[in-house]
């Protein structure tokens, strides 16, 4: 028998000290920088590289840059939904793969039944695309919650497995026309990937779509705020009577999904699929929802976060490109940043509990 | 005989909260000292004091007559003064000798950890424990929990010992395994060793104890010689006078049967055997038992977090086989976690989330949540419960304990239950927090609800409940109307072996 009671503190004996009020005036200055460190980084970045090279800061490259972090980003915003549970997703890079040849192998040679060949409209070949990637999402979510694999394990386990599933596709190969043919029914397959709606890329404009419905889900549904529960605190979330197991499924596969649709955009932008498509992806999107603030911990985060967390990602590899810093530097530099992106998290966390003591 | 530890005048406040107010205690040398409270009686933070990891807001121990500054648990090691936690804190993955050693590991060459001869001291401890036939290089993880107690007894002998503590050492053990305990504790009193001894069960530690000292409320408020005393003192002088000042008696008529419960049984280290129970409207219901008794999961179980093997759960009259918490949730039970903590907040989210968490799906307007009826909702529940908050949107771990568990309240009320589980309700609060939960409780029964709650506390359950039900290793073992029901009744139902095998 432990004496809780008197272990927990009552808030009323944090009283403020004496020389408080300037203090937490300049904790919440810090704690506003730090919460919008994300925008503040992705700024000073611009700011650098456009007084580098004249070209940085032009519209040409601003949107050619852009276009770069849709795809990134519309893969970070699905593993996104899996980090808010606590879980992660290892296989989205792969999953994109398999999409990009499923959707290939479809529009370059069809279908083929005994009785001959199919082939699919585009609108038709991208839909198959996607829900073979919300499949392969449910396979993860399966594994994770009936046979209790750990998502690190079963997601990684995954990137093998859909890796390999793409490269068996083909068998290695690349399918490298997928314009099709009037005849076929099968054209504009472009659209997605090369062409401009109103001047800006059609795969920047699905991203603002992907990451608009993501916010909705996450903040506006109670499934979003279920997501949240289930990362914060599982045990509280079961018996709260949120079905936990349908949660974890369910962002796993919105996982696969914006997986596979990223897999695409990036085939379309190509205009060919082979098999090592989007190989390491996985780990820019990780990297773009934790350097947004997700907490790989699970309950805390934001969408609109991974979208930065992409910017900065996209901004700052195309920027050394620009500039000519050798790719592996570009490596060095992308890996700190992430890493001083979690320091910092971890400053801002300190900070919001302590002040929540203090004006407890 | 002779004292070795005198604590005098130990006060303790965490915040404002006053853990102990002016205790002096002595335990004597070569003597098993028992010590006997409540929850949050303050036994255990006196032991914390005197093992070195709590330091007393004023106050001054000696050992042997001497000051000393207990200022770390590594200064109590090295003055003879070893501790033994209730929970173990064993590490399962390593050897015996392994864990006897963990962090003071023998060298051999300043460098090398000197595993031969770690074993040889091992085997000696061992023995002395009476164990010579454990082998050393056994995984902790493999043994029971009676011996894995002794190895975790073994690592204060290591330290030559003069003062033992030992915070509910036999919460966890098997009858056979006390006996080997009290038989170690019986040789370590021959040995000159003091051991501070502190217990629930009543009749375990009359058969040990040579002084019993009892804890109230933060005071020490008897010390006396074992031989001098018998149950029905101890009790009262745990309980005290007046309990009923604190707790509101409900006084509603009762109605009909809400729950009903049919032979539930869960397997399990702490199981649930047969149990059978009803609640009716307007009832409020006591478990009274001590900790493993199977309280928390029979009612864990009856929530659905557990499965059950066998037994019918009905509520309003219509059985619920499922056993999902969703579909008992449904039928109309609702539960209050014993630990607020682990199972009832999500700490990463705000007051207003936390309270709607169950009822999420009812605030939608097409799919999409109404900020308009979740801020209705949410506030109407604080209000009704008073609940003390910065804002609706502020974290909720920024509340104090009392209104964390009001919240976890307002959210089991939401989902619209008739039958309310509540799971030590008013552990880890303060004094008004409680009186306050214990007003919530006769209100809702009042309101036709029906109320199962589960107490540690003697004076909290005789003062609200109407009826109180008593288990012990997972059986109902005695059953009280507020009428009949006595402390000394309580107390032996709980913890006495004997009552049990005469039922059974």
């Amino acid at each position: 028998m432990t004496d809780t009671h008197v272990a927990a503190p009552a808030p009323t004996a944090a009283a403020p000290p004496p020389e408080e009020p300037r203090n937490t005036a300049l904790a919440r200055a810090a704690l506003l920088l730090l919460r919008g460190r994300t925008l503040v980084v992705l700024v000073v970045l611009i700011i650098i590289f456009s007084s580098i090279s004249s070209e940085y800061l032009t519209q040409s490259n601003l949107i050619l840059m852009t276009k770069h972090v849709a795809i990134n980003a519309i893969l970070a915003i699905g593993v996104t939904f899996v980090i808010l549970t606590g879980g992660i997703d290892l296989s989205v890079g792969s999953i994109a793969g398999l999409a990009s040849m499923v959707a290939g192998g479809l529009l370059f040679k069809g279908l083929n039944f005994p009785g001959g060949t199919v082939f699919f409209s585009v609108a038709v070949v991208i839909l198959i695309g996607i829900v073979v990637g919300a499949l392969v999402g449910a396979v993860n979510g399966l594994l994770i919650t009936r046979f209790k694999v750990a998502p690190f394990i079963a997601t990684l386990g995954m990137l093998y497995v859909a890796r390999g599933a793409a490269q068996l596709h083909s068998n290695g190969g690349t399918y490298p026309d997928l314009a099709g043919t009037e005849a076929r029914g099968n054209t504009g397959f472009g659209f997605i990937g090369v062409d401009s709606l109103l001047g800006i890329p059609v795969a920047v404009w699905i991203m603002v779509v992907v990451a608009a419905a993501a916010i909705v889900v996450t903040t506006k549904t109670p499934f979003g705020k279920h997501i949240f529960a289930v990362g914060g605190n599982e045990r509280a979330a079961v018996l709260s009577g949120i079905r936990v197991n349908r949660v974890k499924i369910a962002v796993y596969v919105i996982s696969g999904a914006c997986a596979a649709l990223a897999g695409l955009l990036l085939t379309s932008e190509l205009g060919a699929a082979y098999p090592d498509t989007a190989t390491t992806y996985e780990l820019n999107a990780i990297a773009a929802a934790v350097l947004g603030g997700t907490a790989l911990a699970g309950g805390r985060g934001t969408i609109i976060g991974t979208v930065m967390g992409a910017f900065v990602i996209g901004f700052l590899s195309d920027g050394l490109v620009l500039v000519g810093v050798s790719t592996f530097w570009q490596s060095v530099v992308k890996g700190a940043v992430i890493i001083f992106a979690v320091i910092t998290e971890q400053a801002q966390q300190r900070l919001q509990s302590s002040l929540n003591r203090r004006t407890a | 005989m002779s004292e070795i530890v005198e604590a005098h005048n130990i006060s303790k406040n965490y915040g404002g909260v006053r853990a102990l107010k002016d205790v002096t205690f002595t335990a004597y040398r070569g003597q098993v000292n028992v010590l006997v409270g409540e929850n949050g009686a303050g036994k255990s933070t006196l032991m914390k004091i005197l093992s070195g990891s709590e330091q007393p807001t004023s106050g001054e121990i000696r050992l042997d007559g001497e000051a000393v500054q207990l200022d770390s648990p590594r200064t109590a090691q090295a003055l003879g003064i070893g501790i033994i936690h209730q929970e173990l804190s064993l590490f399962p993955n390593m050897t015996i000798a392994e864990n006897l050693f963990a962090g003071r590991e023998l060298r051999k060459g300043g460098r090398f950890v000197d595993a031969g001869g770690q074993r040889q001291r091992a085997r000696d401890v061992l023995k002395r424990l009476g164990q010579d036939k454990l082998d050393p290089d056994t995984l902790v993880g493999d043994l029971p929990i009676g011996q894995q107690q002794l190895v975790e007894i073994g690592r204060a002998l290591l330290e030559d010992v003069r003062v033992l503590i030992m915070d509910e050492p036999t919460s966890a053990l098997s009858n056979h395994e006390v006996d080997v305990l009290f038989e170690v504790m019986a040789d370590l009193r021959k040995q000159d060793v003091t051991v501070i001894y502190i217990s629930h069960k009543l009749d375990e530690f009359r058969r040990i104890g040579d002084w019993v000292t009892v804890f109230r409320d933060g005071s020490l408020v008897a010390h006396e010689s074992m031989s001098k005393t018998d149950t029905g003192w101890i009790v009262r002088q745990m309980v005290g006078r007046d309990p009923d000042s604190l707790y509101v008696r409900n006084s509603s008529p009762v109605g009909d049967v809400l729950l009903d419960v049919r032979g539930l049984s869960v397997p399990g280290t702490v199981k649930v055997d047969d149990v059978s129970l009803t609640v009716r409207a307007g009832e409020v219901v006591g478990i009274y038992g001590l900790m493993g008794a199977g309280r928390t999961e029979l009612v864990e179980t009856l929530m659905g977090m557990r499965q059950a093997s066998s037994g019918q759960v009905s509520v309003r009259g219509v059985e619920e086989p499922k056993g999902t918490v969703r579909a008992r949730m449904a039928a109309g039970l609702a539960l209050v976690p014993e630990d607020r903590q682990r199972d009832g907040l999500v700490q990463t989210m705000s007051v207003r989330e936390n309270i709607l968490l169950s009822t999420l799906a009812r605030m939608t307007r097409s799919g999409l949540l109404n900020a308009g009826a979740e801020q209705r909702t949410a506030k109407d529940k604080v209000g009704e419960l008073a609940i003390k908050i910065p804002g609706l949107g502020a974290l909720v771990t920024a509340l104090s304990g009392g209104n964390q568990q009001k919240v976890v309240l307002a959210r089991a009320l939401l989902t619209e239950p008739v039958v309310l589980l509540l799971d030590e309700p008013t552990r880890g609060i303060d004094v008004g927090a409680k009186s306050q939960i214990a007003g919530l409780m006769a209100d809702l029964a009042a309101q036709g609800f029906g109320v199962l709650f589960i107490s540690s506390e003697l004076a909290e359950v005789m003062a609200m409940a109407d009826r109180v039900l008593v288990m012990a290793r997972g059986r109902i073992t005695a059953e009280f109307t507020a009428e009949n029901v006595t402390e000394e009744a309580l107390v032996t139902a709980s913890a006495s072996e004997s009552v049990l095998e005469a039922q059974s």
